[in-house]
C-alpha cells in the first residue's frame, strides 16, 4: 500500500513541475520572450556561482566526515610509499582542480550575457598553447618517476630472507601453502587435484597414467585454508595462483593486489609493520582483522571470498607451524609418526575440507618446532 | 523558453536555400510511405532519431538496473516485497539475489557503454550532424546506413533477450573475462546467457563497422565546395576520430570474442588451462592464456572510452563556442589534441592490466603513455577555459550541458593520473575509486554530452524547442546529484572497497560506509527520477513544444542551420550552400556572428 502512496506522490510532483514549466513557458511569451531569457540567464549564471561555492564546501565538508573511515596508516613498508605517492598526486591534482573548476565557474558567471560587454574576438595564442602544454608534461613527468621507481620496487625480486607462501584461489575461498621443513615446494598438477584430500593437486603419488613421479618435496607442504599466517617485519612473497578462474588477492590495509590466473603463476611482497593484536590496539576495533578480498569479478559467491591474515610475532608464528602437519598425512594417514600405531576407528585424520588439522595440538615429534625455521 | 528571440532579425546565415520549405517534407521526388520514412528509412536525419530513441531506451532499462542493485547496496539486510512482484525470481522474497545482482551489474555496464554511450551518442550525433555539418545531402552509403542501425537493432533485441532466459543474462562483469565467461559450469550466467551476450556484442561490432565506415568516407568525400578539413566544425573532426578509433579496434574485440565462442563451444583452449572447477573436476584444457582474452578486450576496451568522449568533446566545443559568441580557442590544437589523444589511446590498453599478472616492465611503458594522454586533456580543458573567458555566455540548456561536462570531465579526469600510475593502481585497482573514476569522467561526461546535444539541435532535428524550464530543472539536479553519488566514492576506494560486492557487512574493512551507501543510493534514484522527468520533456515537445519560427535560433555558423527548419530528405531544397570560411566567426569585426556561407569580405582577415 506505501509502495503505492509513493508511487502516486512521484506522480503528482511530475504534474506539479510540469505545470510550473508550462506555466513559466506563458508567462514567458506575456512578458516578452526576450525579456524573459535574459532572466533565465541571470538565474543561471547566478546559479553557476552558487555551485561553486557549495561545491567547495560540500568538497570540504565530504573530507571532514570521510576522512577517518578512510584506511589508517599503511600496515606496510611498501604501502608507505604509496601513502607517500597518494599525498604527492593528491596535491598536484588537487591544486588543478581547484585552479579549473573556480576559473570554469567564475567565467561562466562573470562573463554572462550583457548588453555592454563586446566579445573579444580571441582563436589563439600559441604563447598559451605552449605553456599549457610543456607545464602539464613536466610534471606528469615527475609523476612518472616517482610512480615507476615505486613500481619497481613492489614488481621487483623479494628480499633473500623473504617467507615464502603459495596462494591459490578458487571459487570462493582461498588455499594456502608453506613449503615446510625443506623450505621447498613440491610439485603439483591440477589433474590431481581431489577436493577430498588434495586440494592444490600435489604429486605426491607415481601416476603412471598421467607419467608423474611422487615428488618428495611434497611430502612436508603444509597446506590450510582461509587463513595466512605472517611474522611482523619480516618480507612476506606470496606466489599467487588460482584453481578455477581469475581471482584477485587485494591487500587493502598492505596497499598492494596481484591478480590470481590460472596456468600463470604471479607473484606479490609486502613486509607487514604490525601484528594483528597490535592493529586491534591501533584501530581501537576489537574485531581487527587483515582481510583478503577477492578483486577480480569471479563468480556468484564473489563477494564472499574473504582470506584472513594473521600476522604474528616471529615466536608466535614458529609456535603456530610447529603445530602444523604436513599435508600429505591428510591423504596418507599411515605415514605420520605421530598417528602410529594407527588405531581403526581411532581419531580420523583427515577432514574433508583441510586436511591440515590445526585443532589437533600434536607437535610433530621429528625434527621439533624451532627447527622448523626457514634458512 | 524565448531561445526565437536570440536571432529573431533575419541572419546572415539565412541568406542561402529558400524559406519557403518549412513545411514540406524536402523537394524530393521520390515517394516515401510510412515503412521508407520512419522504419526502413535511409535518410541519415532519420537514422540519427532511431539511434537515438533506441539509445534513450536503453539508458532507461540500464539505469533501472542501477537503481535495482543501488537498493540492494544501500540495504543489505531489508526486503522489498514490491520488487518480488516486479521481478519474480530476481527478488525472491522482496531482496536482490546475489546471481541477479551480478547480472544486473554486467547488463548495466554493457548497456551503458555500447548500447547509449556508443550507440546512443555518437550514432545519433554522427549520423544527425555529418552531412549536415559537411555539407552533403546524405551518408556516402544510406543503405549501409540504414544496415547499421539494424544491427544496432537486433543485437540490442538479442540483449534484451538474454534478460528472460532460465539460466540469467550474463554476470561476469561487462569486461567477460574468461575463464568465468568461457564456463557454464562456473556461473549460471556464464551459460545461455552468455550466448547471447557474445551474439548480440559480435552483431553490435557489425553495426558500428558499418557506421564508422560510413561517417569516414562521408566526412573525406562529401564536403561541400569551399569545406576544406580546416573549416570543418570540431564536431566533425571529433566525429570523425571517433570513427576512426571504432573501425580500428572493434575488430580486435570481435577477434577476441571468436576465440571466446571457440573455447566455450568447440573444445579448444585459447583462453583455459590448468582449471579445476567445483564439481565438476578437471578440465582437459592446457595451454592456454587468460590473459591474452585481456589483451584483445582492452585493445578496443580503452579506444572505446574514447570513442565515447571524443562526440561529447566535438559537442561541447561547438556548443560553448556558439554560446560564448566567442571563437572557439585554439581550433588547429584542439585538432590536435584531438588527434593526440586518438593516436595515444592505441597505445594505452594494458593500463587496465596492471595487476593481472602482466610483466612489470612492460607496464612501465604503459604508465608513461597512459599519463602522456593527460597533456592533449589539459590542452582541451585550457581551450574551453579560454573560450568562455570574455565571451558573453547565453545559459542554453546545451550550454549548461556543456559546462558541466567540463567540469566533469575535470574532476574525472585528474584521477586518471592517479590510475594510470602503476604504483597507486596498485592499491587502487578495481575498488570504487575507478567507479568514480569513470563515471565521472567517461559516463557522466559522455551522457553530459550527449545532453548538450540532444537539446542545441532538437530544434533542428524536430522544429521545435524543448521546455527551457523543465531543462533546467533537469540540469541542475542531475549535475549536483552526480556529484553527489560519486565524488564520495572516491573515499570508498580509498579504503580498498572492491567493486561489484554484492554485500559489504561480512568485512570489517568495508562495512563503515554503510550510511554512505544510503546517501548514495537515495541520490541515485532521485537523478534517475530525474532522467523520466527529460523523456517526458523529450516526447511531448516533440509535439507540443515551441514551434521554430526562424533558421537559425541559437545564431550559429555553420550550415545545418542554412537548411530548412524542417529539411527534407536531401537537406537542402535547392543547391547545396558554398563555404567561404571557417566555423567560428563569432564576435569578428564587430559583428555577432558570420556564417560559414558568407563570402569573405575585402579586406577581411581569415583564420582558415
Amino acid at each position: 500500500m506505501s509502495t503505492f502512496f509513493i508511487i502516486a506522490v512521484l506522480v503528482l510532483l511530475f504534474v506539479v513541475i510540469f505545470q510550473i514549466a508550462k506555466a513559466s513557458e506563458y508567462v514567458a511569451i506575456l512578458k516578452g520572450e526576450e525579456k524573459a531569457r535574459k532572466h533565465d540567464n541571470k538565474i543561471n549564471g547566478f546559479l553557476m556561482i552558487a555551485f561553486l561555492v557549495l561545491g567547495l564546501i560540500g568538497v570540504y565538508y565530504c573530507h571532514e566526515i570521510l576522512k577517518g573511515r578512510v584506511l589508517s596508516e599503511s600496515a606496510s613498508i611498501e604501502g608507505e610509499k604509496v601513502d607517500e605517492m597518494l599525498n604527492i598526486t593528491l596535491a598536484v591534482t588537487g591544486i588543478v582542480f581547484i585552479i579549473t573548476q573556480v576559473l570554469l565557474f567564475w567565467f561562466a558567471y562573470k562573463y554572462q550575457e550583457s548588453e555592454k560587454r563586446k566579445v573579444f574576438f580571441f582563436p589563439h595564442n600559441n604563447t598559451m598553447e605552449v605553456v599549457w602544454t610543456v607545464v602539464p608534461a613536466i610534471v606528469l613527468s615527475i609523476l612518472v618517476v616517482i610512480g615507476l621507481r615505486n613500481w619497481f620496487i613492489f614488481t621487483g625480486d623479494a628480499p633473500k630472507e623473504s617467507l615464502i607462501v603459495e596462494v591459490t584461489g578458487r571459487q570462493f575461498g582461498w588455499i594456502f601453502r608453506y613449503p615446510g621443513k625443506d623450505n621447498q615446494f613440491g610439485k603439483r598438477y591440477f589433474r590431481n587435484i581431489d577436493p577430498s584430500n588434495n586440494n592444490l593437486g600435489l604429486v605426491w603419488a607415481d601416476n603412471k597414467e598421467l607419467n608423474q613421479k611422487a615428488d618428495p618435496a611434497t611430502f612436508d607442504d603444509i597446506v590450510n585454508d582461509n587463513t595466512m599466517y605472517v611474522i611482523k617485519g619480516r618480507p612476506v612473497k606470496l606466489i599467487i595462483g588460482s584453481r578455477d578462474v581469475i581471482h584477485d588477492v587485494g591487500l587493502v590495509h598492505f596497499r598492494l593486489k596481484m591478480d590470481a590466473v590460472p596456468g600463470i603463476p604471479t607473484t606479490l611482497w609486502f613486509t607487514p609493520k604490525y601484528t594483528t593484536a597490535e592493529m586491534k590496539t591501533k584501530t581501537g576495533n576489537s574485531n581487527f582483522q587483515y582481510e583478503i578480498s577477492c578483486n577480480q569479478m569471479c563468480g556468484n559467491g564473489h563477494y564472499s571470498m574473504k582470506g584472513i591474515i594473521e600476522v604474528l610475532e616471529e615466536d608466535e608464528y614458529y609456535a603456530w607451524i610447529a603445530k602444523q602437519k604436513p599435508y600429505y598425512y591428510g591423504a596418507f594417514p599411515e605415514k605420520d609418526p605421530s598417528a602410529a600405531p594407527p588405531t581403526p576407528g581411532g581419531v580420523p585424520s583427515s577432514s574433508p575440507d583441510s586436511a591440515a588439522s590445526i585443532t589437533t595440538a600434536s607437535v610433530i615429534q621429528a625434527g621439533g618446532g624451532q627447527n622448523n625455521k626457514l634458512k | 523558453m524565448s531561445n526565437e528571440q536570440i536571432h529573431a532579425a533575419p541572419a546572415q546565415g539565412a541568406s542561402h536555400g529558400s524559406h519557403d520549405h518549412g513545411h514540406a517534407e524536402g523537394g524530393h521526388h521520390h515517394h516515401e510511405t510510412f515503412i521508407t520514412k520512419y522504419i526502413f528509412s535511409q535518410d541519415h536525419k532519420m537514422i540519427a532519431k532511431q539511434f537515438l530513441v533506441t539509445g534513450m531506451a536503453w539508458a532507461v532499462l540500464g539505469g533501472l538496473m542501477s537503481v535495482l542493485f543501488r537498493i540492494q547496496l544501500a540495504y543489505p539486510d531489508q526486503n522489498f516485497p514490491i520488487l518480488e512482484t516486479l521481478l519474480g525470481h530476481w527478488a525472491k522474497g522482496g531482496k536482490i539475489t546475489a546471481e541477479s545482482y551480478y547480472a544486473l551489474v554486467t547488463i548495466h555496464g554493457t548497456v551503458m557503454v555500447f548500447f547509449v554511450l556508443t550507440a546512443g551518442l555518437s550514432g545519433t550525433f554522427s549520423n544527425f550532424l555529418i552531412p549536415l555539418q559537411v555539407g552533403a545531402r546524405d551518408m556516402a552509403s544510406p543503405f549501409m546506413n540504414m544496415l547499421s542501425y539494424w544491427f544496432f537493432f537486433t543485437s540490442a533485441i538479442i540483449m534484451l533477450s538474454s534478460l528472460f532466459v532460465e539460466t540469467g543474462p550474463f554476470s561476469g562483469g561487462w569486461t567477460a573475462y574468461p575463464p568465468l565467461s568461457a564456463l557454464g559450469s562456473t556461473s549460471p550466467g556464464s551459460k545461455t546467457g552468455m550466448d547471447l551476450w557474445l551474439i548480440s556484442m559480435a552483431l553490435f561490432v557489425v553495426s558500428q563497422l558499418l557506421g564508422g565506415l560510413n561517417y569516414i568516407a562521408t566526412v573525406l568525400n562529401m564536403r561541400t565546395k569551399g569545406m576544406s578539413m580546416t573549416r570543418l566544425p570540431l564536431t566533425i573532426w571529433a566525429f570523425f576520430f571517433t570513427a576512426v578509433l571504432g573501425v580500428l579496434s572493434f575488430p580486435v574485440l570481435l577477434s577476441g570474442f571468436i576465440l571466446l565462442i571457440f573455447d566455450r563451444n568447440f573444445g579448444t583452449s585459447f583462453y583455459l588451462s590448468d582449471i579445476f572447477v567445483n564439481g565438476i573436476g578437471a578440465l582437459p584444457n592446457e595451454g592456454g592464456s587468460p590473459i591474452l582474452y585481456q589483451h584483445l578486450f582492452w585493445f578496443l576496451g580503452h579506444p572505446e572510452v574514447y570513442i565515447i568522449i571524443l562526440p561529447g568533446m566535438g559537442i561541447v566545443s561547438e556548443v560553448m563556442s556558439t554560446n560564448s559568441r566567442k571563437p572557439i580557442f585554439g581550433y588547429m590544437a584542439m585538432i590536435g589534441s584531438l588527434f593526440a589523444i586518438a593516436i595515444l589511446s592505441f597505445l594505452v590498453w594494458a593500463h587496465h592490466m596492471f595487476v593481472s599478472g602482466l610483466n612489470p616492465f612492460l607496464g612501465s611503458f604503459f604508465v608513461l603513455l597512459t599519463l602522456l594522454i593527460a597533456v592533449p586533456s589539459a590542452i582541451k580543458v585550457f581551450n574551453w577555459l579560454t573560450t568562455l573567458w570574455r565571451g558573453n555566455i547565453r545559459f542554453t540548456p546545451g550550454m549548461l550541458y556543456s559546462i558541466g561536462f567540463v567540469s566533469m570531465f575535470i574532476s574525472g579526469g585528474l584521477t586518471g593520473i592517479w590510475l594510470g600510475n602503476s604504483a597507486l593502481d596498485i592499491h587502487l585497482h578495481d575498488t570504487y575509486f575507478i567507479i568514480a573514476h569513470f563515471h565521472l569522467v567517461m559516463g557522466v561526461a559522455g551522457i553530459f554530452g550527449m545532453y548538450a546535444g540532444i537539446y542545441h539541435w532538437y530544434p533542428k532535428m524536430f522544429g521545435r524547442y524543448m521546455n527551457n524550464t523543465l531543462a533546467y530543472i533537469h540540469f541542475w539536479v542531475t549535475f549536483a546529484g552526480a556529484y553527489l553519488i560519486f565524488w564520495p566514492m572516491h573515499y570508498e576506494g580509498l579504503a580498498g572497497m572492491p567493486r561489484r560486492y554484492y554485500d559489504y557487512t561480512n568485512w570489517e574493512s568495508f562495512k563503515m560506509f554503510e550510511g554512505l551507501n544510503v546517501f548514495i543510493s537515495i541520490v541515485a534514484i532521485i537523478v534517475f527520477a530525474v532522467q523520466l522527468l527529460f523523456l517526458f520533456n523529450f516526447f511531448y515537445s516533440m509535439y507540443k513544444g515551441r514551434k521554430v519560427t526562424s533558421q537559425n535560433p541559437w545564431g550559429s555558423t555553420t550550415l545545418e542551420w542554412t537548411t530548412p527548419i524542417n529539411p527534407g530528405h536531401g537537406n537542402w531544397p535547392g543547391e547545396i550552400p558554398e563555404v567561404h570560411r571557417w566555423a567560428y566567426d563569432y564576435g569578428k569585426d564587430g559583428k555577432d556572428f558570420i556564417a560559414q556561407t558568407t563570402p569573405v569580405g575585402a579586406g577581411e582577415t581569415t583564420n582558415h
